[in-house]
């Protein structure tokens, strides 16, 4: 049976646009079609080696509908999310990427999002971004030029309107399915739900949440959300992630922002033989609680520097039903360089003289 | 050395590479406020959008005195008056295009991220700002401030990102010529 997010001439061709669907990808697929969907966060490696990314994305495979390519996550400095994001999909992931206000100005974001998305970037995150301060270069400059309500007006504008923040017309526009974040469990609380409605006037179609560890809280928070009609207009992902041990917890409580852990599920960690194991038993129970809740469409695993887990979390909590979601997505240009690259390695003799004939009558 | 800072990664590494950074100097030198006049402004929302509504029609009412001097040339002194009072109320960071009605108050370019669209994900569970621990958040205050105002609403609209252009200009000037020019575009209308 061919597989229902495949193109019907063959799996080699990239996905038909669908009616309704801003983008091409398969993560919107999943959602507008009602399955829960599974996302998770690449951990972006310190190095110049492709190999390194490809090896922790091969971890997710068969097991995630969409990889986070963070940009720079917490400030700290990290392989670039428009980099990631260029390998993973020549490889054929379907990456979700992250925009930060943090560091880049509009100029450079409107950039960015056209090159991903000629890239067959078909998703994109919109984020304020963690302030320098917490990251490993705090002397560096906050750019926050845009915010993440203004930038996902902005890439709506690019992509509805073919045009510029400035009113500059594009030829082609980003095709790409609009992300953003929700914290519900900061202050101030009653604001939160509207700020969601805020972000989908932005422009906001899915939400990844910070990591939910108090799900009255989150369930609260979703009986606003509901009571706003906002659970229709976009699709909410809860963010769970395993805990290492407690003494991880703790340090994250005090040290990363905006992250809420109660005090009880500290004093779970602790009181359990093999810390590791409970976390991961932690995470599956979350998810097996939250993903009851009216409303919720998925769950993001962020799984920091444990993304091996992330397959027994999926698998053990169940939320797939028997799903395998597909594992490549094939990149609208691949023919294109495939027969470029076979054109090469045919070694077609070059008449220089013919080229720049052609070269000079060229329209452009 | 500095106080290490709770929200900040390992601090005490950083301030051992770092350069010595005098006590009680945030990142961004602001912790020396008291934020007390500010905070105070926020609490009485409800009267500073009453009276800017008064001050509004006001500058509206002397745009031919505006007009006679020329806008370009009473620029200059209305932005200092401009700068010291809102400076003193609201800690004005003279963006240039004023949205203090939208934020009850309160001034969102005093986010050390200057977010004009709500808080941040980072807001520390006591109130208080990710980034400077001492300070409350902005945004908490903002959504207090618009609670007490009639309009108070405004805090949904979606804001434009801030024009970069238009710092350190008067923004209570070109509200008045924005006004009167919609007026006359009406009166126009009308004729």
């Amino acid at each position: 049976m061919a597989h229902i997010d495949e193109n019907p001439l063959g799996p080699h061709l990239p996905l038909d646009p669908q009616p309704g669907h801003s983008s091409l990808g398969r993560l919107e697929r999943v959602l507008r079609r009602g399955e829960f969907a599974v996302t998770a966060e690449l951990n972006p490696p310190d190095s110049a080696n492709p190999e390194d990314v490809y090896e922790r994305a091969a971890i997710f495979d068969g097991w995630v509908d969409g990889i986070n390519a963070v940009d720079a996550s917490g400030a700290n400095c990290h392989m670039s999310s428009v980099g990631i994001c260029a390998l993973l999909t020549r490889m054929g992931y379907a990456p979700i990427m992250q925009i930060a206000c943090r560091d880049k100005n509009r100029i450079a974001i409107q950039g960015d999002v056209l090159g991903a998305a000629a890239m067959g970037v078909c998703n994109i995150m919109c984020l304020t971004g963690d302030g320098v301060q917490a990251g490993d270069q705090p002397g560096a400059k906050p750019v926050f030029d845009l915010d993440c309500m203004s930038l996902l007006e902005t890439v709506r504008i690019m992509r509805d309107n073919s045009k510029f923040l400035s009113g500059r017309k594009l030829t082609t526009p980003p095709k790409v399915f609009l992300g953003a974040a929700i914290n519900p469990f900061a202050p101030p609380y009653d604001f939160r739900p509207y700020r969601l409605a805020k972000k989908i006037e932005a422009g906001a179609q899915f939400v990844q949440s910070q990591y939910c560890f108090d799900v009255p809280m989150f369930r609260e928070y979703m009986k606003k959300v509901r009571d706003l009609g906002l659970h229709e207009k976009c699709f909410i992902l809860v963010g769970v992630g395993p805990m290492a041990s407690a003494k991880t917890a703790k340090w994250i409580r005090s040290n990363v922002p905006g992250i809420h852990i109660p005090d009880s599920i500290i004093a779970r960690l602790e009181g359990a033989q093999d810390q590791k194991k409970e976390g991961k038993q932690l995470c599956i129970d979350i998810i097996n609680e939250v993903k009851e809740i009216e409303g919720v469409s998925g769950v993001h695993v962020m799984a920091y520097r444990q993304e091996e887990y992330v397959a027994e979390i999926v698998h053990e909590s169940g939320v797939l039903k028997g799903r395998k979601p597909w594992t490549r997505e094939p990149n609208p240009v691949d023919t294109l360089v495939a027969e470029r690259l076979e054109e090469a390695r045919a070694g077609k003799e070059q008449n220089q003289q013919e080229m720049a004939e052609i070269a000079a009558q060229h329209p452009h | 050395m500095a106080d290490p800072k709770p929200g900040n990664a390992a601090p005490a590494k950083k301030a051992a590479t770092g350069a010595y950074t005098p006590v009680g100097v945030s990142p961004d030198r602001r912790s020396r406020h008291k934020y007390t006049v500010r905070l105070w402004a926020v609490r009485h929302s409800r009267f500073f959008e009453w009276f800017y509504n008064r001050f509004a029609a006001a500058f509206l009412l002397l745009d031919p005195v505006w007009r006679l001097f020329g806008y370009q040339r009473v620029e200059r002194p209305v932005t200092f008056v401009e700068r010291h009072v809102k400076g003193f109320l609201f800690d004005c960071r003279m963006c240039g295009q004023c949205v203090l009605s939208s934020t009850g108050m309160s001034c969102p370019m005093n986010c050390p991220k200057q977010l004009r669209n709500g808080p941040c994900g980072g807001v520390r569970a006591n109130g208080n700002c990710e980034v400077e621990p001492d300070m409350p958040c902005v945004w908490v205050q903002a959504w207090k401030g618009s609670q007490n105002m009639a309009n108070g609403n405004a805090i949904m609209n979606v804001q434009k990102p801030v024009n970069q252009s238009l710092r350190e200009t008067s923004s209570w000037l070109r509200v008045t010529a924005e006004a009167a020019a919609a007026r006359e575009a009406a009166s126009g209308k009308d004729a």
